[in-house]
C-alpha cells in the first residue's frame, strides 16, 4: 500500500528544483504573489510528500532505504551513483528541513511583500531547500558533498541578496570563503577516504572503516579531522565562525531558513552521519566537544555584548550548536540530533518573531532603538517569550529543555566533568542574553520614532508559521523523537540514571538562575549596567565581547594583512622584471645594432673590411 | 740568373689591393668608388698572373681572363648604377642614397 | 727583367695613390690608366704577354674608354674638384687608411710566413698555352664568362635606362618628384 519509495524520495528534492526552474525561467514576468505562490507551494509539497514518507516509513520496519537512480560517473572503481538513502536521521533532517522550511517560505511571503527581486528571492531559496535535501538524503560522499557545496552556493547568494550595498556583498564574500575554507578540508577528507576505504558510499564507509582501521589509527584520526574541519567552517564553530554573525545581512527568513534552522547544522549532520569514523577516533571525537565547548561560551559571551537583535540570535546559534558538538563530542549522536530538530523549531520562531518586529519597526532592528513593544507586537512578543523560554531551556514546559538536559546527562555520564561544566556555565549565559534580548526589544521606553510607530503583521501567512513554531517550541516538540535508534551509535548514558534527576535540577536551577538575575540586572539595574559598560574594564569587556573577543581583527592581522602584503609585493611583479630584464637586454642590442644600419656603403665597407683584417689577423696569429 | 721572388709579386698586389680599399673607404664620390674597385680587381689579377707564372702554368692567365670578364661586367652594371645615382639624386655622392637604413 | 717589374709595379703603385687621392675624376682616371698599363708592364716582365695584351687591351682600352664616356656623359662642373677636396679631410680619411695598412701588414704578414720560395724567372707562357687551357678543359669557364657579360649587359641596359618621367616611378622608387 502506499506509493514506492523510487518515486516519493526523488520527489522531495524534485518539487524545490520545479520551482526553481520555474522562478528563474519566468525572468521576472510572474506577479509577485505568483512567485510567492510557487515557491511556497513547492516547499508545501515536498512536505506533504515527506509527511507521506514518514508515515510509510514508520509503518515498515524501520530498516534504511535505498534509490539509487543511476550511475553518476564509472571510472574503474570509482563509481558514485545519483542514490538516495533513507533512515532515522535524513528523515529526521528531512522533516526539519521541509517542515521547518515550508513554514519559513510562508512567514517570507509576508515578510518580503513589496521586495524587489522576490522571484529571484525563491528561486535562491527553493534551490538551497533542493541542495539541502540532497546534502541530507545522499547515500554517497559525493552527493554530500553537491548539496554541501549547493547550500553554500545559495547561502552566499541570500546573503547578497540586497546587493546594493556593499557591505553586504562582503558579508556575503566573507561567508562563501570562510566556509571554502571548510569545504576544502572537507573534500580532501572525502579524497583520503576513497583512497583508504576506496568507496564513498556512505554505508559502506560505515562498513569498511572498522576492518581496515584500528581504533586510533592515524589515518582515521586524520580523516575525522578532516571532516570535522568540513563541519567546522559549516557549522560556524571555533574557529571558522567569524561568518555567521556578518552573515545576518540578508533577509530575516534567509537566517532563519539558512543560519538557524537547517544549514548551519549540515555539519552536526555531516559528524552524526559519520559517526563509525569519529568512534574511531576518540581524540579527534573529543576534539570535536571541547570546540563545542569552547564556541558555546565564547558564543555566549559574546552575544550578551551585542545591540542588533539578529547578530544575537546569530551567536547563539553558534552556541547552540557548540551544544550539539558538545553531544557529539561526548558519544551522544542522538542527543546532538534531537537538540538540533529542537533548535531549528525555537531558533526558527525566535528568527520569525525577529524578522515581525523588524518588518513592523520598518526595518529597525537595534536593541538600543526598540524597547516597549510588547504592547503592540503581542503575536511576535508571544513569539520571544516562548522561544526565548525553550532557548533558555526553562524547566519541563519548553522543548529545549529537554535536548539540553540530554546533552548536559549525557556529558555527565561520559564523565566529561569540563564539558558538563562549560555546558552549565552556557546555560546561564544563554538565560542571561535572552533575557536581555527580550526585555531589550519589548520592554522599557520606546526609543526611536520607527519602534514608536511599529504596526503589527496581520495575516495567516504571518500568524500561521509564528504559531506552529511556538506549539513546536515547547513540551509538544519534544514528543517529536526521531527514530534514530537503528542509525546511530548507543549512548553512554544509555540505561544508567543514577544522578540524572540531580542533574536536571542543577540544569533547571542555573538557566533559572540567569533568568533571575537577568530580570535583576536588567530591569532594575539599567543605569548601573550601563555605567559599567560605559568606563574602564566594564568597556573594554564590552567591547571585546562585542566584537566576538576579536576573532575578526586577529585573522585580520593573522592572515588578511600579510597576504595583502604579500599582494603588495607581487603586484610589482619581481620575477616579471627578472624575465624582461633579457627582454631588456635584446632590446638594448636592437637599439646598438639599428645605429650601424647607417644605409652608408662606405660604412658597411669598412667594418667589412675590420672583420676580415680581424679574421685574418687570427687566423695568422692563431697559425 | 735571378728573378723575381714570388712574395715581391704578392706583395705588390697586396698593396694595390690595400690602395683599392682605401680608396673604396674613403671615397664618397661614386665614380671614385667604382675606379677604386677596379683597381682591386685588377690586384687581384695580378695575383693570378703571378702565381701562374711562379708556377709556369697558364691557368694564372685563364683566371685572369675571367677576372677582367667579372671587371668588365662590374663596369657596366656600376656605371649604370652611377648614372642612376646622377639622374635621381643630382649628386654622385653615394651616402645620399641611404634610404634603407634601419 | 727585375728591374723592369720593380719599376713598373713602383710606378703602378704611385699611379694608383694618384687615383684615390686625386680630387678630379678626370685625372684620376688618367691616374688609373697609367696604373694599368704599368700593371700590363709588369705582366710583360713576369713572362706573361697574353695578359698584359689583355690588359691594355680590354682593361685600358675598353673599360677605361667606358668610365671616359660616362665622365663625359655626366659633364661635371667645375665643383666637382672642389666638393672632392671638401670631402678629403684628414678625419675621413684617416682611420680607413689606418684600417687598410693593417690589413695590408696582415697580407705580407702573411706572405712571409710561408715558404714557397718561388722564383719567377720570367720564361713566356705563350698565348698558345694559355688558348689551349681555356678551350680545353677549361671552356666551361668560358662559357660561364660569357653568360656573366651577357647577364651584365642586360642589367646594365635595364638600369642604365633613363626612367620616364611618370610620378608612378617617383612613387615606386620614393625619388624626388622632380626627378
Amino acid at each position: 500500500m502506499g506509493l514506492p519509495m523510487t518515486l516519493l524520495l526523488p520527489l522531495t528534492f524534485l518539487l524545490p528544483l520545479a520551482g526553481t526552474l520555474i522562478l528563474s525561467i519566468s525572468r521576472g514576468t510572474l506577479s509577485e504573489r505568483a512567485s510567492a505562490f510557487v515557491g511556497v507551494a513547492s516547499i508545501g509539497l515536498s512536505a506533504l510528500v515527506t509527511g507521506l514518507i514518514f508515515l510509510q516509513f514508520l509503518a515498515g520496519d524501520g530498516a534504511p532505504q535505498t534509490v539509487t537512480l543511476w550511475t553518476w560517473i564509472a571510472v574503474g572503481d570509482f563509481q558514485p551513483t545519483i542514490g538516495l538513502a533513507l533512515d532515522g536521521l535524513s528523515l529526521t533532517m528531512l522533516g526539519v528541513i521541509t517542515g521547518v522550511g515550508f513554514l519559513i517560505h510562508l512567514f517570507a511571503a509576508w515578510y518580503m511583500r513589496g521586495e524587489e527581486g522576490i522571484t529571484r528571492f525563491y528561486a535562491f531559496m527553493n534551490l538551497f531547500v533542493f541542495s539541502m535535501i540532497l546534502l541530507v538524503l545522499g547515500d554517497n560522499l559525493l552527493m554530500l558533498f553537491l548539496g554541501w557545496e549547493g547550500v553554500g552556493m545559495c547561502s552566499y547568494l541570500l546573503i547578497g541578496y540586497y546587493y546594493q550595498h556593499s557591505t553586504n556583498g562582503w558579508a556575503a564574500f566573507k561567508a562563501f570563503i570562510v566556509t571554502r575554507i571548510g569545504d576544502v578540508f572537507l573534500a580532501i577528507g572525502m579524497f583520503l577516504i576513497f583512497l583508504e576505504l576506496g568507496t564513498l558510499n556512505i554505508a559502506e564507509i560505515l562498513q569498511r572503516a572498522p576492518e581496515v582501521w584500528a581504533r586510533g589509527d592515524t589515518m582515521v584520526e586524520l580523516a575525522a579531522l578532516l571532516i570535522l574541519g568540513g563541519a567546522m567552517g559549516k557549522s560556524a564553530q571555533l574557529p571558522l565562525h567569524t561568518w555567521l554573525a556578518d552573515a545576518m545581512a540578508g533577509p530575516t527568513p534567509v537566517s532563519a531558513l539558512i543560519h538557524a534552522a537547517t544549514m548551519v547544522t549540515a555539519g552536526v549532520y555531516l559528524i552524526a552521519r559519520m559517526n563509525g569514523i569519529f568512534t574511531l577516533a576518540p581524540d579527534v571525537l573529543y576534539l570535536v566537544g571541547v570546540i563545542g565547548a569552547l564556541t558555546l561560551l565564547m558564543a555566549g559571551f559574546a552575544a550578551l555584548a551585542q545591540t542588533d537583535i539578529k547578530r544575537v540570535l546569530a551567536y547563539s546559534t553558534m552556541s547552540q550548536i557548540g551544544y550539539m558538538f558538545l553531544a557529539l563530542g561526548v558519544g551522544a549522536f542522538d542527543a546532538a540530533i534531537f537538540h538540533l530538530m529542537t533548535h531549528a523549531f525555537f531558533k526558527a520562531l525566535l528568527f520569525l518573531s525577529a524578522g515581525a518586529v523588524i518588518v513592523s519597526c520598518h526595518h529597525e532592528q537595534d536593541m538600543s532603538r526598540l524597547g516597549g513593544l510588547w504592547r503592540r507586537l503581542p503575536l511576535a512578543y508571544a513569539g520571544f517569550v516562548i522561544g526565548g523560554a525553550a532557548l533558555a531551556a526553562l524547566p519541563l514546559i519548553t522543548a529545549g529543555f529537554y535536548s539540553k538536559d540530554e546533552i548536559l546527562w549525557q556529558a555527565l555520564a561520559s564523565g566529561n566533568g569540563g564539558l558538563l561544566l562549560a555546558g552549565l556555565i552556557g546555560a546561564f549565559l544563554t538565560s542571561l542574553y535572552t533575557l536581555r534580548l527580550i526585555i531589550g526589544t519589548f520592554h522599557g521606553e520606546t526609543k526611536s520614532d520607527n519602534a514608536r510607530h511599529a504596526e503589527a503583521g496581520r495575516g495567516l501567512v504571518h500568524g500561521l508559521p509564528l504559531v506552529v513554531l511556538a506549539v513546536l517550541s515547547t513540551f509538544l516538540g519534544a514528543w517529536l523523537q526521531p527514530p534514530l535508534a537503528d542509525v546511530l551509535p548507543a549512548s553512554p548514558g544509555e540505561g544508567v540514571h543514577a544522578w540524572h534527576t540531580a542533574l536536571e535540577i542543577i540544569a533547571s536551577a542555573t538557566a533559572l538562575a540567569g533568568i533571575a538575575l537577568g530580570a535583576w540586572l536588567f530591569l532594575r539595574r539599567r543605569e548601573w549596567l550601563a555605567r559599567l559598560a560605559g568606563q574602564g574594564w566594564g568597556a573594554r569587556l564590552w567591547t571585546l565581547w562585542n566584537h566576538a573577543w576579536g576573532f575578526d581583527a586577529f585573522f585580520d592581522r593573522l592572515l588578511v594583512r600579510p597576504y595583502r602584503g604579500l599582494v603588495r609585493l607581487l603586484s610589482g611583479d619581481p620575477l616579471d622584471g627578472l624575465i624582461g630584464l633579457s627582454t631588456r637586454l635584446a632590446w638594448l642590442f636592437n637599439a646598438g645594432l639599428t645605429r650601424t644600419q647607417t644605409g652608408k656603403m662606405r660604412i658597411y665597407a669598412t667594418s667589412m673590411v675590420f672583420g676580415a683584417t680581424l679574421v685574418l689577423l687570427v687566423l695568422v696569429l692563431g697559425a | 740568373m735571378s728573378g723575381v721572388p714570388m712574395e715581391h709579386g704578392l706583395v705588390l698586389a697586396a698593396i694595390l689591393f690595400a690602395l683599392g680599399l682605401a680608396g673604396l673607404m674613403f671615397r664618397r664620390n661614386m665614380i671614385f668608388v667604382l675606379m677604386s674597385l677596379e683597381v682591386m680587381l685588377n690586384a687581384a689579377g695580378l695575383a693570378f698572373i703571378v702565381g701562374g707564372t711562379a708556377w709556369q702554368q697558364p691557368e694564372g692567365q685563364a683566371m685572369f681572363l675571367l677576372v677582367i670578364t667579372l671587371a668588365a661586367a662590374e663596369a657596366s652594371v656600376g656605371l649604370a648604377l652611377l648614372i642612376q645615382l646622377n639622374h635621381r639624386f643630382k649628386t654622385l655622392d653615394l651616402d645620399a642614397a641611404s634610404r634603407m637604413r634601419g | 727583367m727585375e728591374i723592369a717589374f720593380y719599376l713598373s709595379g713602383l710606378v703602378a703603385v704611385l699611379a694608383t695613390l694618384g687615383v684615390i687621392t686625386n680630387a678630379n675624376p678626370v685625372h684620376a682616371l688618367l691616374y688609373l690608366i697609367v696604373s694599368l698599363i704599368a700593371v700590363a708592364m709588369v705582366f710583360f716582365s713576369l713572362g706573361a704577354p697574353f695578359a698584359g695584351a689583355l690588359e691594355i687591351i680590354v682593361y685600358a682600352g675598353a673599360i677605361m674608354v667606358l668610365f671616359v664616356f660616362v665622365v663625359m656623359m655626366l659633364n661635371l662642373g667645375e665643383g666637382v674638384a672642389a666638393q672632392e677636396r671638401a670631402w678629403l679631410k684628414p678625419r675621413t680619411w684617416l682611420g680607413p687608411a689606418v684600417l687598410a695598412a693593417a690589413l695590408l701588414l696582415v697580407l705580407i704578414a702573411t706572405l712571409w710566413r710561408g715558404d714557397i720560395g718561388l722564383v719567377i724567372q720570367g720564361e713566356t707562357l705563350t698565348a698558345k698555352m694559355v688558348g689551349i687551357t681555356l678551350f680545353g678543359p677549361w671552356l666551361i669557364v668560358v662559357e660561364l664568362a660569357a653568360m656573366l657579360l651577357l647577364a651584365a649587359l642586360v642589367t646594365a641596359s635595364h638600369v642604365g635606362r633613363m626612367a620616364p618621367d611618370k610620378p608612378a616611378t617617383n612613387r615606386e622608387t620614393g625619388a624626388r618628384g622632380d626627378a
